[in-house]
């Protein structure tokens, strides 16, 4: 197997005051160094828990999450992060919010280099001359874009994004979805992103993932068949339908409102 | 309207009117103006009532206490100054060591919240003569202490809210990257708690100034402000009691606004100005 991402038989339950509360129970997902796999599942069903665990922040109780075939024991920093909330830091400049990472990570960068990198990363998703701004003077999107800069300055391999515009409106989040690309080519980077937008997940991921309700297990796993860039006109073909049909059933069936078909779809890898 | 650079507002005079252009400036001549409308009406209803001196005393009596007492007011106003200062940074220390171990640990919080509510809801008129007693002889230290005991709750209080509500999200960005601990304090949660803090110093220095001289009225050992209202008491000297009065809102007022300014400096990124 030659998969950057290989995570298999994962289980995990949270320790509540009720009790273990199981969460993942049964997960397996692999993503070739990259590659593209969004993750879509019923509210509450343990993604944001899938997300802690590959970025190493805690460990499954059984099965094994690997980065190169290596176990992930503890925080790497290989790994980049954005999240629905882009978590700014008030008090710093969009610049210096971008820098962060960096002022982490152990490299070798000058100040005036560190400046450079972020500058281009920013110029890249459009926020060229907003460098000296604070985030409280940036729209939703904005400030989500440059959550996602953050998140790409120390050239993480892996980019784990947790409904990194869940919180935006239709056009902006069409808007991101042309930028991710861009930005994918020009840094290339093996993603793996959380969402609830099946079309979202189509357009960006060239692998979809669809969890159980919780516990979650891997239910179902959709071969998008395109990689790289695409058009949003792609969306709207019949074999973008097709796909969006078949993930709205199975999301269906994960939230207990659908029985399971005899009839495989036609796409699915198992 | 979201946050504008300092530079950017019109608050400040325009370039090239210089000092001239500060001193007429509404934050300087507003409040002047408040405070002068305040002695005019003090005085009118002193005069209007026909009160005496021995009942109460007008702002236009307290200039000949100063001129009088001004060596007392001096050297005393000090020891009440230094005395609540350290107070002050004693109640910073130990209220951010409370909000720190508060702030992190649930157990910690648990534990001692309701021990520190407690120990705050004493009125520390009441602590006063046994910190005088089982420190008999050291003025400087029990006032201090006072100062102290009086003030620390709200730093704690506010530090242990600031780190605790501080959202996961924060530290997972920076855990994420394999951070320490301390870099996670050094970088987040200090800065994020800063307005906070602030917060609560303003509380606080009020607070550490009326322990102050809660000490040294109550417990008379002749220093500081309070001593020189007390005998202004014993000698039936109104006029002497309203100009400590006077000295020790000057003094407060002073506290205060450093307290602004220092506020200013290290968190003016949390100010947001008015639309
Ligand atoms: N630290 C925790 N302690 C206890 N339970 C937790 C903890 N974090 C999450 N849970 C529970 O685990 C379950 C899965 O949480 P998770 O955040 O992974 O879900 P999710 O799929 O990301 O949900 P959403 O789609 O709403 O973002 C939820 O029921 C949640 O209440
Ligand atoms: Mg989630």
């Amino acid at each position: 197997m030659n998969h950057l991402i290989d995570i298999s038989g994962v289980r995990h339950a949270y320790k509540t005051e009720s009790g273990p509360l199981p969460v993942l129970d049964g997960l397996d997902i692999s993503v070739p160094e990259g590659g593209f796999c969004a993750v879509v599942g019923p509210s509450g069903c343990g993604k944001s828990t899938l997300t802690k665990l590959i970025a190493g922040l805690m460990r499954p109780d059984a099965g094994s999450v690997k980065l190169h075939r290596t176990e992930v024991t503890s925080p790497r920093s290989t790994v980049g992060m954005a999240f629905q909330n882009p978590v700014l830091l008030e008090w710093r400049t969009i610049l210096d919010n971008v820098i962060l990472p960096l002022e982490i990570v152990p490299n070798k960068l000058t100040r005036a280099q560190r400046e450079e990198r972020a500058r281009s990363l920013l110029s890249m998703v459009g926020l060229e001359g907003f460098e000296e701004k604070r985030p409280s003077e940036l729209s939703g999107g904005m400030r989500q874009r440059a959550s996602l800069c953050r998140a790409l300055v120390h050239k993480p391999e892996v980019l784990i994004l947790d409904e990194p515009f869940g919180a935006l409106d239709a056009f902006t989040r069409e808007d991101l979805w042309q930028i991710m690309h861009q930005v994918k080519e020009r840094e290339p980077f093996t993603g793996v992103l959380i969402t609830h937008d099946l079309r979202e997940s189509i357009f960006l991921a060239d692998q979809v993932v669809v969890l159980s309700g919780r516990p979650a297990r891997t239910q179902y796993v959709l071969d998008v068949g395109t990689s790289g860039p695409r058009d949003l006109d792609h969306l709207y073909t019949a074999e973008a339908s097709e796909m969006l049909a078949i993930l709205r059933h199975q999301i269906e069936i994960a939230q207990g409102r659908a029985e399971p078909q005899a009839s495989a779809p036609a796409r699915a890898v198992q | 309207m979201a946050y504008v650079p300092e530079h950017m507002t019109a608050d400040k005079p325009p370039k090239g009117a210089g000092i001239v252009g500060f001193l007429t400036s509404r934050a300087v001549v507003a409040p002047i103006a408040a405070v002068v409308v305040f002695l005019l009406l003090w005085e009118l209803i002193v005069w209007a009532n026909g009160w005496p001196d021995y009942l109460m005393a007008s702002p236009s009596d307290l200039p000949a206490a100063y001129a009088q007492y001004w060596e007392l007011f001096l050297i005393m106003g000090w020891q009440t100054l230094w005395r609540t200062i350290v107070g002050l940074v004693l109640a910073v220390i130990v209220g951010v060591g409370f909000g720190m171990v508060m702030g992190f640990s649930r157990t910690m919080r648990d534990a001692l919240y309701p021990l520190l509510v407690g120990f705050n809801a004493i009125p520390k008129a009441t602590v006063v003569p046994i910190v005088a007693l089982l420190f008999v002889g050291a003025h400087d230290f029990n006032t201090i202490l006072i100062a102290f005991m009086i003030s620390f709750f709200p730093i704690a209080v506010s530090v242990s809210i600031g780190l605790s509500t501080l959202e996961p999200e924060y530290r997972d960005i920076l855990r994420s990257l394999g951070a320490s601990q301390t870099t996670i304090f050094r970088k987040i949660a200090l800065p994020k708690t800063l307005p906070e803090f602030f917060g609560a110093l303003k509380v606080s220095v009020t607070l550490a100034f009326i322990g102050t001289n809660l000490m040294e009225i109550v417990s008379p050992h002749g220093r500081g402000l309070g001593a020189l209202f007390d005998s202004g008491k014993t000698n039936s000297n109104y006029p002497l009691m309203f100009a400590v009065l006077i000295a020790l809102a000057f003094l407060g007022i002073v506290l205060y606004y450093i307290v602004v300014a220092l506020e200013k400096i290290f968190a003016g990124w949390a100010e947001r100005q008015p639309g």
